[in-house]
């Protein structure tokens, strides 16, 4: 493999239904300031049926460059025509670094593309730089330069761990959603697109998809709510969870719980924070009624202001939070959205 | 129908993990479970049994000591364990395992591999998609039910918002997400056959069509530059009120901070 040959930065666009996916412009502006570094550019890489008309937002948001592929085969996401797609683009345009973002996409296609063209992978990435591997010279042994360094938490957010790829290319990332920023949109940026169909075969290795069953929700994504209030098993019961919902409803905010909330059947799974859900930056987080696991913490230490209800002053997350208020989160929550609400009123 | 588990002996992460004091992680002074999603991935396969007949073969790599998970997934009720286990193969990053259980597999008589979606002490979701890769068969990721009809199998695979019912012949490789079902306990038959089952143990000469320089550390395209503990944000104030204090308190911080 001569690495030299490998040249610029590529995301994959991920789309569903023909929406780009908030991640596909977290990972452009995150592949901006890393192509920025290298004095290349940032590729994206759309794939799907009938979605070339999509690639102008991707300039908007900085893509300097869209490889298209569109096909009938790749209307709804399937590993297979997928991974044939992306692996194509790689093996011919040869890029330096690939991102893709760490969804339940992402986490599929990552890994065979990865195995196929023989080139490492590292997952859920939080944190992307350019640097030198090893970190510091090591006497005998090569210190590359220019090298992509992936830095992701590991054993369930305990540790966290740099990463490098110094002797495959591209040198391959999942990114986690909603870590990395998206550049500010500039509208009415037109795309330089290159279109690119490496022909698909269906063979054994693509699935049959019987039936495509969409969640009922109507709730927007927490990911994009600029203020959580999120419950935990202190709640006591999902009826309970009505208290939160009218402090979010004042504050213009969104709810979100934690994971034994979940898994006590009491809120659906995509309102669920952490590693294993989703993570999240709000401006406000609320925590109420939430221990604060360290899987927990993962998912949202990162937003800007943390306000944590909590009976009991030992709780986990008064170690992260901005303003722990220790009491019962029966009484203060009620309280809360009141004088919150007659507060707001004066302002008007 | 025979059916191969692939699982992995992890650290609790759940009970917080320890440090040498250089640094690396102390395994050793943790306590060892099978791996939550590979568990449901067994459980999945002894489904098959009891429906079907199958036959279930549970496969791990790693230390001598990984020999226990089998055992346990014995006394669960798999038939057979193997145990990959070899100097040559340790440091290995999703690459070089992959590798790895994909050369043993290619020993092995198989119609459905399943694996858990991901390890709680890497989290990365990576080994059982590569493993379909190097296997040239299909794979479905984040298995939330399945069945068999035949000569398929029948997934219903999660997404974010969302679940695609997908048909794939078999062989195919499964991953398995814990919600697939209630893994069962281990029985005390169970328990007995585990103590006396023979386990297979294979070395780097029992995996077919490898290359040496695909295996272990040198044969991991990713290498850690450094890792460390979690450096966490610093604790903010804590004040203990009573409740109409406290709502102004919190009022009081977040008109200082614009918020409202």
């Amino acid at each position: 493999m001569n690495l030299e040959e490998y040249k610029g930065v590529y995301v994959f666009a991920q789309q569903v239904d023909n929406v780009i996916n908030n991640i596909a412009f977290e990972l452009v502006g995150k592949g901006k300031d890393l192509a920025e570094a290298l004095g290349t550019e940032v590729t994206a890489v759309l794939v799907g049926s009938n979605v070339k008309g999509l690639a102008d937002q991707l300039a908007e948001y900085g893509a300097d460059k869209v490889i298209v592929v569109d096909d009938p085969e790749l209307k709804e996401y399937r590993t297979e025509p997928y991974a044939h797609a992306i692996a194509s683009v790689i093996n011919k345009y040869k890029p330096e670094i690939f991102l893709v973002g760490a969804t339940a996409i992402g986490r599929d296609l990552g890994p065979r593309v990865s195995a196929r063209i023989h080139t490492g992978l590292t997952a859920d990435c939080t944190q992307l730089e350019i640097g030198d591997f090893p970190l510091a010279p090591v006497p005998g042994k090569e210190q590359k330069h220019n090298q992509l360094l992936m830095t992701r938490p590991a054993f369930g957010g305990n540790t966290i761990a740099t990463i490098a790829c110094p002797d495959f290319r591209p040198q391959m990332a999942t990114v986690r959603p909603g870590v990395m920023q998206k550049r500010e949109r500039k509208p009415g940026v037109k795309a330089n697109v290159e279109e690119f169909n490496p022909g698909f075969t269906p063979d054994h290795k693509y699935v049959e998809i019987m039936e495509v069953v969409k969640a009922v929700s109507n709730t927007v994504d927490i990911m994009d709510a600029k203020i959580l209030v999120s419950g935990g098993r202190g709640m006591g019961s999902p009826e309970n969870f009505k208290m939160l919902e009218d402090l979010a409803e004042v504050l213009d905010g969104q709810v979100s719980c934690s994971r034994a909330v979940v898994d006590a059947g009491w809120k659906p799974k995509d309102l669920q924070v952490g590693q294993t859900g989703k993570t999240v930056r709000p401006n406000v987080y609320f925590a109420v009624g939430i221990s604060g696991a360290i899987q927990h913490l993962a998912g949202m230490e990162e937003s800007d202001i943390i306000v944590a209800i909590n009976k009991d002053e030992s709780a986990p997350i008064f170690d992260v939070a901005d303003y722990g208020v220790v009491g019962d989160l029966n009484k203060i929550v009620p309280a809360l959205t009141e004088k919150l609400r007659a507060e707001l009123a004066k302002n008007q | 129908m025979k059916v191969v588990v692939c699982i992995k002996q992890v650290p609790d992460t759940k009970g917080g993990v320890k440090f040498n004091p250089d640094g690396t992680l102390d395994r050793a002074a943790m306590m060892t479970i099978m791996n939550p999603d590979d568990k449901a991935g067994l459980e999945a396969a002894l489904r098959l049994k009891d429906q079907y007949g199958a036959e279930v073969t549970v496969l791990t790599m790693g230390l001598p000591k990984a020999e226990d998970v089998l055992r346990e997934a014995i006394a669960m009720g798999a038939d057979k364990g193997v145990l990959v286990t070899d100097r040559v193969l340790g440091g290995a990053d999703t690459w070089a395992t992959s590798q790895t259980l994909a050369g043993a597999l290619r020993n092995m008589e198989y119609d459905l591999i399943i694996t858990g979606r991901q390890a709680i002490d890497g989290d990365t979701a990576q080994v059982g998609p590569q493993i379909s890769e190097h296997l040239n068969i299909p794979v479905i990721s984040y298995a939330q039910k399945l069945k068999i009809d035949g000569d398929y199998v029948i997934v219903e695979r999660q997404y974010d918002d969302r679940y695609h019912v997908l048909k794939a012949k078999m062989p195919c490789l499964i991953t398995a997400l814990a919600e697939l079902n209630e893994p069962r306990y281990m029985t005390p038959g169970g328990i007995f056959d585990a103590c006396k089952a023979e386990i297979t143990v294979w070395g780097r000469a029992d995996l077919k069509d490898v290359e040496d320089s695909n295996l272990g550390l040198k044969g991991s395209p990713t290498q850690i530059a450094k890792a460390s503990d979690k450096v966490r944000k610093g604790a903010g104030e804590k004040v203990n009120l009573d409740p109409a204090e406290s709502v102004d308190y919190i009022v009081n911080k977040l008109k200082e901070k614009h918020v409202i």
